[in-house]
């Protein structure tokens, strides 16, 4: 598949006298693609979105959209479209003329304006709102109309700024599925920014991490989890277990423990390891000694507590298979699967 | 009847004692005043006046110099409003809008003019008004209304801007409003109730002012509240009454009819330094 590049960045620098910013960003989203920018926050994701927005003037770079640069447009005159975390809608208009503000400055016709809001209120589930007040709805109905504004000026390039961190857990994923399909129905090409890992790694065809303005890893959310490329990337998505080791002529030493890996690496090191790739076996085994020391059951599965001498290890069992273990017993731990860092790299 | 003060409970009466006393001393120097500007004659131990006319109303409305100093000072009022929210209100966005150095102090400044006592900060005026020929003008005046009204006009307004968030304007601009449009649609229907409020505080403190106007304005520019000190010495109690009554009028009116807008939220908003 060879999708036509819809956005475009390229090398865009922006920097504050608090020295937070990005640097050097680059960057394509394809036609109808949805590419979320994760981060903690002050990494420069909200930056990126903005000027792409126009509302930040980046110090140097370029931002193309569909092959044009966008750089000297005002946000009045790109053809993009936001969706603000809060404060999207003006309470002195009711949720139609919100909706219609923009098309009206378009010039359309009045008929044709009512069909369309009509059809965009459908399409985020709230028909017949159009008299009622902003005030009148829920957050998450805000939101909504919100989205709705946001489609009906028809961007080549939507804009979604951790638009549902305000809500509560329940509703987010509610409109999380619903702006997926939006997404898909639509084919529209999204920017969404989140701080929120889970979140990103439920929505996105492509998830960019972001540290200290900049890019840490671009890939599918299935190989950011499998495959972090960086320390920081697998610290920061999901829950990972981290052991200092040292590596030597192809094997690293944790405590007493060695484990195979590449030759090219050495020095001191950081063993990262999914609390679902750690297995266990009785003691006499080969493995890293590990200690019980608390069976928590967490639903559909149990987290299991263990004291090494490399430090504490979480790790997940499904519920049947955590019911053997006890606290203070004492096991032998292997990893499924682990990834392997120089420690410098923090 | 007693039965009924006792299943009141002691609570109640109690309130009632004091509400009956709030409403004597707030509306009773009222009652008293719209009284005697309809009594003809009135001696001390009636409780009603003995008779009823309208005489000093027809007094005091055929006195020319009474109704000139009337319209003057509404000509005032209104010139003092308009010149006040065209000054004020863009910097009262500025304030709102722009981080500048020393912005909170500047806006604490405009507290000044209404924090020492009026008379030293005239005569200051009033010299500096002789120099430049602003002495007895109309402008001279208008300026030192404006003087007054700088505080409600920015802190008020600017507290409103304040409350539209950079979001609000944003999400218009990204919806293809240019700049003034976003002004014109979003910003100011938005903060509107606060610039209102502090139009109408602008406008009757002008129609309220006296002792700057008589600093500046003697003798040609006479107010209804200058000629109002003169009528008291001059005239007969009831016709101070009929001239309250039509000082008192526009503020009664003007606050009925922006009841919607005055809320005890927008005046604190607009106190509060942020």
């Amino acid at each position: 598949m060879t999708a036509q590049v819809q956005l475009s960045i390229q090398k865009l620098t922006k920097r504050y006298k608090t020295g937070e910013g990005v640097t050097g960003i680059s960057l394509d989203i394809k036609q109808g693609e949805l590419v979320t920018l994760l981060g903690p926050s002050g990494c420069g994701k909200t930056t990126v979105l903005r000027s792409v927005g126009g509302f930040l003037e980046p110090d140097s770079g370029d931002i193309q959209i569909a092959g044009k640069s966008v750089l000297h447009l005002p946000p009045e005159k790109r053809p993009t479209a936001m969706v603000f975390q809060s404060y999207n809608l003006w309470p002195h208009m009711t949720v139609y003329e919100n909706l219609a503000f923009g098309l009206k400055i378009r010039k359309m016709r009045k008929e044709q304006i009512r069909d369309a809001v009509e059809r965009a209120l459908q399409l985020v589930r709230l028909p017949g709102a159009e008299q009622k007040r902003p005030t009148e709805l829920s957050g998450g109905q805000q939101q909504r109309v919100a989205v709705a504004r946001a489609l009906l000026l028809e961007p080549a390039v939507l804009l979604l700024d951790e638009p549902f961190s305000a809500l509560d857990a329940k509703l987010r994923n509610e409109l999380r599925e619903e702006l997926r399909e939006i997404q898909l129905s639509t084919k529209l090409t999204m920017m969404f920014v989140t701080h929120d890992q889970e979140e990103a790694l439920s929505l996105s065809d492509r998830i960019i991490v972001m540290n200290r303005g900049n890019i840490e890893q671009s890939d599918s959310p299935q190989q950011i989890y499998d495959t972090p490329k960086s320390l920081f990337v697998a610290n920061f998505i999901g829950r990972m277990n981290m052991l200092d080791g040292i590596a030597e002529n192809g094997s690293i030493q944790i405590q007493n423990w060695e484990l195979h890996a590449s030759p090219d690496i050495s020095g001191k090191v950081v063993v990262a390891v999914r609390p679902e790739d750690v297995r266990w076996k009785d003691a006499s085994n080969p493995g890293l000694a590990a200690t019980v020391k608390q069976v928590m059951v967490l639903g559909h599965y149990a987290e299991i507590t263990l004291l090494t001498e490399a430090g504490i290890i979480r790790m997940f069992l499904p519920r049947e298979e955590a019911l053997v273990l006890s606290s203070g017993q004492s096991v032998s731990l292997t990893f499924a699967k682990h990834a392997v860092y120089p420690q410098s790299s923090v | 009847m007693s039965w009924y003060f006792k299943s009141l409970g002691k609570r109640k009466i109690i309130e009632f004692i004091i509400f009956a006393l709030f409403i004597f001393f707030f509306l009773g120097p009222l009652i008293n005043l719209a009284l005697l500007a309809f009594s003809g004659k009135w001696q001390f131990p009636a409780a009603l006046p003995q008779s009823w006319s309208f005489t000093w109303w027809k007094f005091v409305l055929s006195q020319p110099e009474i109704l000139k100093s009337i319209g003057l000072s509404f000509l005032i009022a209104i010139v003092v409003t308009v010149l006040s929210i065209v000054v004020c209100v863009p910097a009262a966005y500025a304030f709102a809008r722009i981080r500048f150095p020393l912005s909170k102090w500047f806006l604490f400044s405009f507290l000044l003019t209404n924090a020492f006592p009026k008379m030293g900060l005239y005569v200051a005026i009033a010299v500096l008004f002789f120099k430049v020929g602003l002495m007895n003008t109309f402008m001279g005046v208008v300026l030192i209304h404006v003087v007054n009204t700088l505080m409600y006009m920015t802190w008020i307004p600017a507290a409103s801007f304040k409350n539209v968030h950079k979001a609000q304007e944003e999400a218009a601009r990204d919806a293809g409003a240019g700049p003034f449009r976003v002004f014109w649609n979003v910003t100011l229907p938005m903060s509107l109730p606060g610039i209102i409020v502090a139009s109408i505080f602008t406008f009757l403190s002008s129609l309220d002012e006296a002792q700057g106007t008589f600093m500046v304005g003697m003798p040609d520019f006479k107010t209804m509240p200058l000629i109002m000190y003169g009528a008291v010495q001059d005239y007969p109690a009831t016709a101070g009454a009929v001239f309250s009554i039509l000082l008192t009028l526009p503020t009664i009116i003007l606050l009925f009819v922006s009841r919607r807008f005055v809320s005890a939220d927008v005046m604190s908003s607009g106190f509060t330094m942020k």
